[in-house]
């Protein structure tokens, strides 16, 4: 009720709420599904609360351990098992198992405190990526120094960028445009300002959009 | 040598106990060792914590209220963030709980203190020092700020090279010496000295659920200490165990961290659990539904959460069968808790629900902790786990479960309680606004910023852009926390206005059945003038005609004898008195041991270390000292204990509580080494920059030499024992055990020192710290060999009295097992670097 006029209230450069690849929209679509379901638990856990306090004959027919066994045990694990078997099915689907042809690969380098983007053609951008619009690219994520996370919401989950370890994760942008991407993971004094933007441009302008910033960010 | 029982005469019971029990004013308060003086005083010094941390908190809020009301920099504000959260979990939460349960124990189980009260104190000191440490370091603006769970390598010295990190890792350490006693404390408390007769089936549920979160401390904690200790070595000696470039993995530093910082939030909860477990049947006015059922559901809880700390860690990067074992294991934990929370329900629908301000505060707790459950089991989903991992999303959810599932309880229960403390009751009329405040003001906070999080706000930002589109949610949340501040504040007035004017009462204001109410309130020194014989569940108390029977004198041990401070030994499962435990009385020793303890903290953090080496010495000689004048120089016998049953002193028995302190720090220990050896598997199995380029490996001669002496050491350990049994002298035996210990000591600090380059691969440092390990536990040894000695000397020891040899044994074996370990793992895991690649 009090969560109806927020909803409109959902936008933003970095919301998660207004997905814009396939990563993102199964995990809004997840969180959808799960907030109204237990919006639900929550009102009959609250109504049977309420029903012990003012109303407890009712209850008290029931039985005590009934309440137990089919409060306690029986309707959570339904729940759960569903709940868990549909979110591992997502997570399947968004993984990067090796694929033919082998998805676009950028690296993605945190250190404190810019995100430095490689492309397979040698070039590099800093602050700023650019990705293909409509196709799987793989990022694999890793760090110079400290822990960073490298985290563009409206496209997808995040990863963090260790040092000594590379991370892979596959992101699609559905349509072209300017979102944002943030550090995720606190990293020192630069933490909140170490944001990156992401242009997603059709796949045609591609090569002209990262030879115009590449030359820029050219070192 | 016994006085004859005054049967009759309660008040000359009272003065006779009371002239041995009471702790005397001024400055005689700093002797204090009483469970009811100490418990009150870790709730009164968690709570002044709680303000400090609530504090921080209102900075917070000011900082982030809008895109544009930053009014510290990153810097600070990083402090204040760290300072925030560990101030909350370190020294609110964990000492908060551990003074409910210092005071509440005894009482419940029917007896007059709990098994160490002088650790009790020393625990008190370490925690009051350690945690004045970080308050000092963050007026002196040098306060940890890595965030409270202080990842590597920002908190190495690499990222972070003054003294912030210093000051978290040997200020939370030495508070941690304040838990791991607590929870010995506790464990052997309620394992031992329950009331006679109280089996472990009759015991009150909340003496299960502390039984079971002690347990958790003792070896959720270990993994926690290994990983601080290893971080300080490296910040301080250089030694390589989590930096990439030399064979470490900051990973290790997470599994270690979250091995601990899961089962820490049930070690939070689960007291409060009890808690609630205790006020609902009262309010309810029927005993707990599902007594067993609500205790396997604990049992699982337990188990289940140290199999979960992984999904802390569901974005570093780990493999796609963990993550589906992770997610199936953190949901599975919803269930027990359910089982508890319908176990309340039923229990208020069996009964006639009667409403007083406890169950306002319990209404808020069930309300806020079972949302807190629900976003709980949304982040163990994965796919969404990723987006919502280490946004205001998490923040939200943690504040749920944590405020809802231990601060409001906590509240309830000190409504609850405080007249017990005080014998005074609440007139009401602040604690009901104060509770809308704090409710309607938490909710208006944290229930936004789910969604704040979810429009992609990152924790942990000083600032943030303002077409981020997030300034008016924060406003929103910042407003929400001052009215939850004026809340607190009106809470305090009124806990303020009851202590000092809240109306007497004669006796259990709440129609309680549980034994803490058979006593006068507020509570004397002694709590109980005799033992109650428990025939019934505990539970199921009348408190009224049992607190006039005990006060008589008519139970247990209802005399004053040889100034002894006296409770009794049980036995574990059926709770038949074994022996009478002589408790140690009120000193100043523990406040000496802590002061040296901290003074041996402060040279590690300002970097004297061959100073602090001097007060380790201080502070383990002063330990050794408490033992001087305790114990008996000539057998006693079995002496009366009342209802016409004898006992012998806990000197004289078998195995009384300090038998099973050894064999449960023993068992912590294990943990903390267990952890050790899982470390330097995980670094050849996962860290990159491996194999090293030379690798080290102990030399088999010192290895032969190290193995013999440990084992001789744990054999003359055993024959000094018989020997003494058998009524002949155990010195030489005791001298054997002694010099095979330093043997041992010297060959592993001879293998340890032979360590080639400790500093230039994660390889060597690891082989260096477990060989280093072997040679402290020896020493040990050495000491407790040497103590034995000197009890032998001052005439403590006889064919009956061998409990210090016996204790001594414990850890002679002990650490003959751990050394044979540890040379086996030392060589394995230096044949594995040198011949074996990794699966990778």
């Amino acid at each position: 009720m009090a969560v109806l006029p927020l909803l409109a209230a959902c936008g933003g450069p970095f919301s998660a709420l207004e997905p814009e690849g396939p990563s993102a929209r199964g995990a809004a679509t997840l969180w959808w599904i799960m907030l109204a379901g237990f919006a639900a638990i929550f009102l009959m856990v609250s109504a049977v609360l309420a029903l012990a306090l003012w109303k407890p004959r009712t209850l008290r027919t029931f039985g005590a351990e009934r309440t137990m066994v089919w409060g306690g045990l029986v309707i959570p694990s339904v729940i759960l098992t569903v709940l868990v078997a549909a979110a591992l099915a997502l997570g399947e689907r968004l993984l990067a198992v090796p694929s033919d042809p082998a998805p676009l690969r950028i690296e993605a380098i945190a250190r404190q405190w810019v995100w430095e983007f490689r492309y397979p053609d040698g070039r590099a951008t800093s602050g700023r990526l650019v990705m293909p619009v409509g196709e799987d690219v793989d990022f694999a994520v890793t760090s110079e120094d400290v822990i960073h996370a490298f985290w563009i919401p409206r496209l997808g989950g995040k990863i963090d960028a260790i040092p000594g370890h590379e991370n892979v994760v596959r992101l699609r942008a559905d349509r072209a445009g300017v979102y944002g991407g943030v550090c995720a993971e606190f990293c020192g004094d630069g933490h909140a300002p170490m944001r990156f933007s992401v242009e997603a441009v059709e796949q045609g302008d591609f090569e002209a959009r990262l030879a115009e910033f590449g030359a820029e960010g050219q070192q | 040598m016994t006085d004859k029982p005054p049967m009759d005469s309660p008040i000359r019971l009272h003065k006779q106990l009371a002239a041995i029990w009471d702790t005397p004013p001024g400055w005689g308060r700093l002797s204090a060792v009483n469970h009811t003086i100490l418990g009150k005083r870790f709730m009164i010094a968690a709570f002044v914590f709680f303000a400090i941390g609530g504090l921080l908190a209102m900075l917070i809020r000011v900082q982030i209220a809008t895109s544009g009301t930053a009014f510290v920099g990153p810097d600070v504000y990083a402090q204040i963030f760290t300072m925030h959260g560990t101030v909350m979990m370190f020294l609110f939460a964990i000492p908060m709980f551990e003074g409910l349960a210092i005071y509440l124990l005894p009482k419940i189980l029917g007896t007059r203190d709990l098994a160490f009260p002088r650790l009790t104190a020393y625990g008190f000191w370490c925690y009051v020092f350690g945690g004045s440490i970080l308050i000092v370091a963050m007026l002196a603006g040098v306060a940890p700020n890595s965030g409270w769970f202080m990842y590597t390598p920002l908190s190495s010295s690499t990222y972070t090279p003054g003294i912030n990190a210093d000051v978290w890792l040997l200020g939370i350490t030495f508070v941690e010496i304040s838990a791991m006693s607590a929870a010995i404390e506790i464990t052997v408390s309620i394992l031992k000295l329950r009331a006679p007769h109280m089996s472990i089936e009759r015991m009150p549920i909340m003496a299960w659920y502390l039984l079971i979160t002690a347990l958790m401390m003792l070896f959720g904690f270990p993994p926690l200490i290994l990983g601080s200790i290893l971080l300080e070595l490296e910040r301080a000696f250089d030694l390589p165990f989590f930096d990439p470039t030399r064979g470490g993995d900051s990973l290790l530093w997470q599994h270690l961290f979250w091995l601990f910082g899961h089962p820490e939030v049930y070690i939070i909860f689960l007291p409060a659990a009890g808690a609630v477990s205790m006020m609902i049947p009262t309010f309810a006015r029927h005993e707990l539904v599902g007594y067993r059922s609500v205790i396997v559901a604990v049992i699982a809880v337990a188990f289940l959460s140290f199999g979960l700390w992984v999904h802390h860690m569901f974005t570093v990067g780990i493999p796609h069968l963990a993550l589906a074992f992770f997610s199936a294991a953190s949901g599975l934990v919803a269930i027990p808790t359910a089982v508890q929370i319908f176990a309340w329900i039923a229990t208020l629908a069996q009964g006639r629900p009667r409403y007083d301000v406890p169950m306002l505060y319990l209404g808020g707790f069930f309300v806020i902790f079972i949302l807190g459950g629900l976003t709980g089991v949304m982040l163990a989903m994965v796919p969404f786990n990723w987006q919502a991992h280490d946004t205001h999303f998490v923040v939200a959810h943690l504040h749920y479960v944590l405020v809802g599932g231990f601060v409001f309880p906590m509240m309830a229960a000190i409504y609850y309680w405080l007249p017990h403390m005080t014998g005074r009751l609440s007139d009401h009329r602040l604690s009901v606004p104060a509770f809308w405040l704090i409710f309607g003001g938490f909710n208006v906070t944290f229930f936004l910023m789910h969604l704040t999080g979810l429009l992609g706000m990152p924790r942990r930002v000083a600032t943030y852009p303002a077409e981020a589109g997030w300034d008016w949610l924060n406003l929103l949340s910042s407003v929400g926390s001052f009215l939850m501040t004026i809340g607190f504040a009106l809470f305090v007035m009124d806990l303020v206005v009851q202590v000092r004017f809240g109306k007497p009462f004669r006796r259990n204001p709440w129609h309680a059945r549980t034994l803490e109410w058979a006593m006068p309130t507020p509570p004397p020194s002694y709590a109980f003038a005799s033992l109650p014989k428990v025939t019934d569940r505990a539970d199921r108390i009348d408190a009224d005609s049992e607190a006039a029977a005990l006060a008589a004198g008519r139970g247990y041990l209802g005399q004053a004898r040889n100034g002894w401070q006296e409770i009794l030994d049980v036995d574990m499962s059926s709770g038949r008195p074994l022996a009478i435990v002589v408790l140690p009385r009120r000193t100043y020793k523990p406040l000496v041991s802590g002061l040296l303890t901290g003074c041996f903290v402060l040279c590690l953090l300002f970097k004297f270390y061959w100073l602090s080496l001097l007060f380790l010495a201080f502070a383990i000689a002063s330990l050794l000292a408490w033992s001087a004048g305790t114990g008996l120089k000539e057998d006693m016998g079995d002496l009366p204990i009342g209802h016409g049953e004898m006992a012998p002193t806990h000197w004289e028995s078998d195995r009384p509580p300090s038998w099973w302190a050894m064999a449960l720090a023993c068992s912590a220990d294990a943990t903390l080494y267990a952890s050790l050896l899982f470390g330097a598997l995980f670094l050849w199995l996962v860290a990159p920059g491996w194999p090293p380029e030379t690798v080290a490996g102990p030399a088999i001669a010192p290895v032969i030499v190290a193995a013999i002496a440990v084992v001789l050491a744990a054999m003359a350990g055993r024959r000094a024992v018989s020997a003494l049994q058998q009524q002949v002298a155990p010195k030489l035996w005791l001298l054997t055990a002694g010099l095979a210990q330093l043997v041992a000591s010297l060959a592993f600090g001879f293998m340890a020192a032979q360590v080639p380059e400790p500093t230039s691969h994660a390889q060597q440092a690891t082989l260096f710290v477990i060989l280093a390990y072997g040679g402290i536990r020896a020493a040990i040894g050495v000491l407790l060999a040497g103590f034995g000695l000197w009890r032998n000397h001052a005439g403590y020891l006889s064919a009956r009295r061998s409990l210090d040899l016996r204790i001594g044994r414990i850890w002679h074996d002990y650490s003959c097992a751990t050394g044979i370990v540890g040379l086996m793992a030392a060589m394995l895991l230096a044949y594995l670097a040198g011949n074996v690649e990794a699966p990778r």
